[in-house]
């Protein structure tokens, strides 16, 4: 017989009153901001009627159009969150020296950094990323929708419900004080034993089947679904970096998958995979992270040499020098990103030829790199640049990104590591790459396929304010802390002694307010467009002079993206069929074949983000019953057979003659 | 202080600013850190030799072939040059291979392993000088260093003399730490049951700080301790004084000194149980608590013993195995030697 308190155990688990951070007023005080906005979005969502059509249109799509675009909206939204996190840890460095504390204590501000870090790398950069590969590669490649419609709007929600995870962690107990990677012993059940570290565990593991499969799916689509005469050497560069980025996610997420289930097989059921006694040994997991971690860099900046190959050949007006290079250098950064995981801790004692082999494996990835912004160079070489927003971020792109690359090779050589390791320069060195390559690429990204997606260019006025903010902004909060590695001041301290240290923390700090700016000021680009939408539209579906085929479609793409199958002849195919007089068919249509939308994917995932929930609070009733209900979706999910449906010959007709009257209408 | 920018420091500009701060990483004051520093300084040159060009033409290119200016040839079709591509893949690969070079090189002179062959660039270590050993220890969340030889013991205090060398062994109670003086030489892990080595020398006297340099929970901002590095009459009359003050580090006070606890002030043992650190490492400072190595060596016996009893001398995968436990004890002898 249960008694009344092992139900509510058994109901419950560990979640009682006192997980509610009633006490932290910067958490109230979010929250309230929260649940206003929350409430305030509801409102205007039930005011204008909007429910139906968020779920029948978004929700349930499968289109991998909408299915990007919601990608995109999470990653902006999990920015802000992120960014107010580094913030935070700005301010709290500026200020907290000597006697003053600053405003976080330690068990504050060692939340803050591990949130800021998994924030920004897993639900802010990778969605941004997935959102683009699922937005522009089926268009790219002259294909209707990716292999596995479904799979990916599933992947999208497990995706989602990952970050909501991490958000409620916020006001419902605590997130880890790990850092980002929650090494053990610290994030074992002795040095961990609240809920934090299974927050991150479990919300982590969610995300991450998000992304495994939607890496299977991408793989399956470029690999299968090609446009006829798309040989792999004629595929866009966009589309070669987001094929290798998937194979590197195909191969290396079952490894984060892995060492996550060890870590929680550890916390959960006393098993010691990485504890200190009992034959544990947390240095395999610090291995086993990395062989994830150091492809996963990868992952991220691959597909953004991808958007800058786009770029800068279409704004120089001119075919990407060195296409097969190009190519080559992709492939060869894939393979070689396996080879280099113990850079990431060559303090560990390794012996010197070990650590030897490992530095210059990861040097030797600089040549390909080199060879990439060599290929950039010399496409802008004896072209006729067209200074939009995306070459902006370029060009800001191309200086920053090798400031941040020399350091990192320096970080390679290993007695330079030594000194080097964990200390602010390394956090400079990261951030160089990730925000000069990654955000930079992914902001180019946007503001170059914007127009394709939403029918209008972005303002360029506010998108050069941004720019600039950033580019800035940057500098000034990132320079300093090479200096202040230099001087031997290591990372994720929360106090600091020496006030000589203090002034270059708070140039930091102001360049990071300069970098809200440039935040700010995206957020203003998109209202401002939104307003000028009908001066900024875009009719011909091609506002830039492409090159690739997704500007072949209407701006925003018919639901079927083509009406009919292009034909590749060339690398950049659009820019081939312009220049062979291509004509538009006018007629001919015939019904097309779609996929229908579905509401399993959301059911399923929220039933996981359920259980996530569950197992993070030891709910194991809520838990066992919310698996037993998820398979039964799953299940049920299975005899679903109207997955598909026709969108009519006559539909088709009426899309096309719309858009060919539009196109006569701006001649 | 600021010094006048000569040719070299304007090239080096970013680097040679922190000639006017306390740029501790790149001015040490010893001799292992202030070759990791001149590494620093040699792979960075050598590869602004291509970053330089590359963002000059960057921005070079980006002005000259802007769409204004119609002056500039445009060539929209070419998109290959086999000798362009042979610049472009072959500069930075030599660059590699020099750095790649310099790598192998410098990291097997400067493997922490390694005893040391000078005490600076110009002085050898003299013949059968015998290394200082400390053993440090990270506890959560202070530093504990153990004087082996004059059997004494400090908490967030580290003395040792100059132009001597210094064996570190290092390892942590608990959580992952990094034991890093920057003016003294590279950091190393401090891992619970492991064991690490880092030989090093200082060579002005002063005092400089050392830290962990590795987040290991609430109290890790405060796990900081003041490093002295002085003469060696200086040294010597240091340690009679710490063994005078009295106190002993045995099990029962190294377990209450292992809870955690922050802002540690310093403290001073006048002795120190043997074997403590090897007690440490093999996670065996509690009573009745069996030793990490001696139960690997009793499980490699009974392997061995169940060979042998099963006539399995000839199966070599099962001799391996019991090998494994000979070496062990090997290891383990030589561990109390140290």
């Amino acid at each position: 017989m249960l008694d009344h308190t092992d139900l509510t155990k058994l109901i419950f688990g560990r979640l009682g009153w006192d997980a509610i951070p009633i006490h932290e007023p910067i958490l109230i005080g979010t929250f309230i901001m929260v649940a206003l906005g929350g409430a305030a979005l509801l409102g205007a969502l039930t005011y204008f009627r909007l429910w139906g059509p968020l779920w029948r249109d978004w929700v349930t799509s499968i289109d991998h159009k909408k299915i990007g675009i919601m990608y995109m909206v999470l990653g902006l939204v999990m920015l802000l969150r992120g960014f107010a996190d580094a913030l935070m840890m700005r301010a709290q460095q500026a200020i907290s020296f000597g006697d003053s504390a600053g405003f976080l204590p330690p068990h504050h501000y060692d939340q803050v950094f591990t949130a800021h870090g998994v924030i920004m790398i897993f639900f802010v950069a990778m969605p941004l990323i997935t959102g683009l590969m699922n937005y522009v590669v089926p268009l790219q490649i002259g294909a209707r929708d990716v292999a596995f419609p479904f799979l990916n709007n599933f992947s999208f929600w497990m995706t989602t419900f990952g970050a909501v995870l991490v958000m409620a962690s916020l006001f419902v107990g605590e997130f880890a004080r790990t850092g980002w990677l929650a090494y053990p012993p610290l994030s074992g059940i002795l040095g961990s034993p609240d809920v934090g570290v299974d927050y991150y565990i479990w919300s982590l593991q969610i995300a991450g089947v998000g992304t495994l499969l939607s890496g299977v799916n991408l793989l399956a689509t470029i690999v299968k679904m090609r446009a006829p005469g798309m040989t792999m050497m004629k595929m866009p560069v966009f589309t070669w970096t987001a094929l290798c980025t998937n194979v590197l996610i195909v191969a290396t997420f079952p490894v984060l998958t892995a060492v996550l289930a060890m870590l929680s097989l550890d916390r959960m059921f006393g098993m010691n995979f990485f504890t200190n006694d009992l034959g544990g040994n947390s240095m395999l997991y610090v291995n086993l992270i990395w062989i994830w971690g150091h492809p996963e860099v990868y992952i991220l900046v691959l597909p953004v040499f991808g958007i800058f190959s786009e770029v800068v050949s279409t704004f120089s007006g001119k075919r990407l020098f060195g296409y097969t290079s190009m190519v080559y250098a992709t492939v060869v950064i894939t393979i070689l990103s396996y080879l280099v995981w113990l850079h990431h801790f060559f303090t560990m004692g390794s012996g010197a030829s070990v650590n030897s082999f490992f530095g210059i494996t990861t040097m030797i990835i600089s040549i390909p790199t080199g060879a990439k912004i060599f290929n950039w160079l010399f496409t802008m070489y004896r072209g006729r640049i067209r200074f939009d927003v995306p070459m902006y971020w370029t060009i800001g792109f191309m200086i920053t990104f090798v400031i941040g690359g020399m350091t990192g090779v320096l970080l390679a050589v290993p007695p330079a590591d030594f000194v080097l390791h964990n200390s602010l320069f390394l956090i400079a060195h990261f951030h160089n790459v990730i925000i000069g390559g990654v955000v930079f690429g992914l902001f180019a990204g946007i503001n170059y396929w914007f127009p394709k997606a939403f029918g209008y260019k972005l303002d360029a006025f506010w998108g050069k304010c941004s720019f600039w903010f950033w580019f800035i902004g940057f500098y000034l909060a990132f320079m300093p802390l090479y200096v202040l590695g230099l001087m031997g001041v290591t990372r994720r301290m929360s106090h600091f002694d020496d006030p000589s240290l203090q002034i270059w923390f708070q140039v930091a700090a102001f360049g990071a307010v300069l970098i809200a700016l440039g935040i700010g000021s995206m957020l203003m680009q998109f209202y401002v467009s939104f307003k000028r939408r009908n001066e900024l539209r875009d009719v011909t579906g091609d506002p830039w002079n492409g090159r690739t085929l997704e500007w072949s479609t209407s701006s925003p793409p018919a639901d079927y993206n083509f009406a009919f199958t292009p034909r590749v002849y060339d690398k950049d195919a659009w820019f081939d069929m312009k220049k062979q007089g291509y004509a538009r068919p006018q007629q001919g249509f015939i019904e097309i074949h779609m996929p229908k939308n579905t509401a399993a994917g959301f059911v399923i995932a929220a039933l996981s983000g359920l259980i996530g929930f569950a197992l993070i609070w030891q709910m194991w009733l809520v838990a066992g019953l919310g698996f037993v209900v998820m398979m039964a979706a799953i299940i049920i999910h299975t005899f679903n057979y109207k997955r598909d449906y026709y969108i009519p010959a006559n539909e088709v007709v009426r899309t096309e003659d719309t858009r060919t009257r539009l196109l006569e209408s701006h001649v | 202080m600021f010094l006048l920018p000569t040719r070299r420091q304007l090239l080096l500009a970013p680097l040679m600013l922190l000639a006017g701060c306390n740029a501790v990483v790149m001015n040490p004051s010893g001799d292992i850190a202030a070759q990791q520093a001149h590494l620093i300084l040699v792979s960075t040159l050598l590869m602004l030799l291509i970053i330089v060009p590359v963002i000059a033409l960057t921005l070079l290119f980006a002005w000259r072939y802007r769409k204004s200016n119609t002056a500039a040839k445009y060539d929209p079709d070419w998109d290959h040059s086999t000798k362009l591509e042979l610049v472009i893949w072959g500069a930075p690969l030599l660059i590699i291979i020099a750095l790649g070079l310099l790598t192998w090189i410098s990291t097997h002179l400067l493997d922490p392993y390694r005893p040391l062959k000078r005490l600076d660039a110009q002085r050898p270590v003299p013949v059968g000088t015998k290394p200082l050993v400390v053993q440090a220890v990270a506890l959560d969340w202070k530093w504990l260093f153990i004087y082996p030889e004059q059997g004494i013991a400090t908490v967030n205090e580290l003395v040792t003399p100059v132009d001597v060398p210094i064996r570190f062994k290092i390892t942590a109670s608990n959580v992952m730490n990094s034991f890093y003086i920057p003016a003294l030489a590279g950091q190393i892990y401090a891992m619970p049951g492991m064991d690490t080595t880092l030989n090093a020398v200082i060579n002005k006297p002063g005092q400089y700080e050392g830290f962990s340099a590795n987040y290991s929970g609430a109290g890790f901002s405060h796990m900081r301790f003041k490093y002295h590095g002085v003469s060696a009459a200086d040294f010597d009359s240091w340690v009679q004084k710490t063994k005078a003050a009295g106190g002993a580090l045995n099990q029962t006070e190294y377990l209450a000194l292992e809870k955690p606890s922050e802002r540690e002030p310093v403290r001073y043992y006048g002795a120190v149980t043997p074997d403590l650190y090897h007690a440490i490492v093999n996670r065996c400072v509690a009573p009745g608590s069996v030793c990490m190595d001696k139960m690997m060596v009793d499980d490699a016996n009974r392997v061995k013993a169940d060979i042998a009893h099963k006539g399995l001398q000839k199966d070599e995968a099962l001799c391996r195995v019991a090998q494994s436990g000979t070496e062990v004890s090997a290891s383990l002898s030589h561990f109390s030697q140290e």
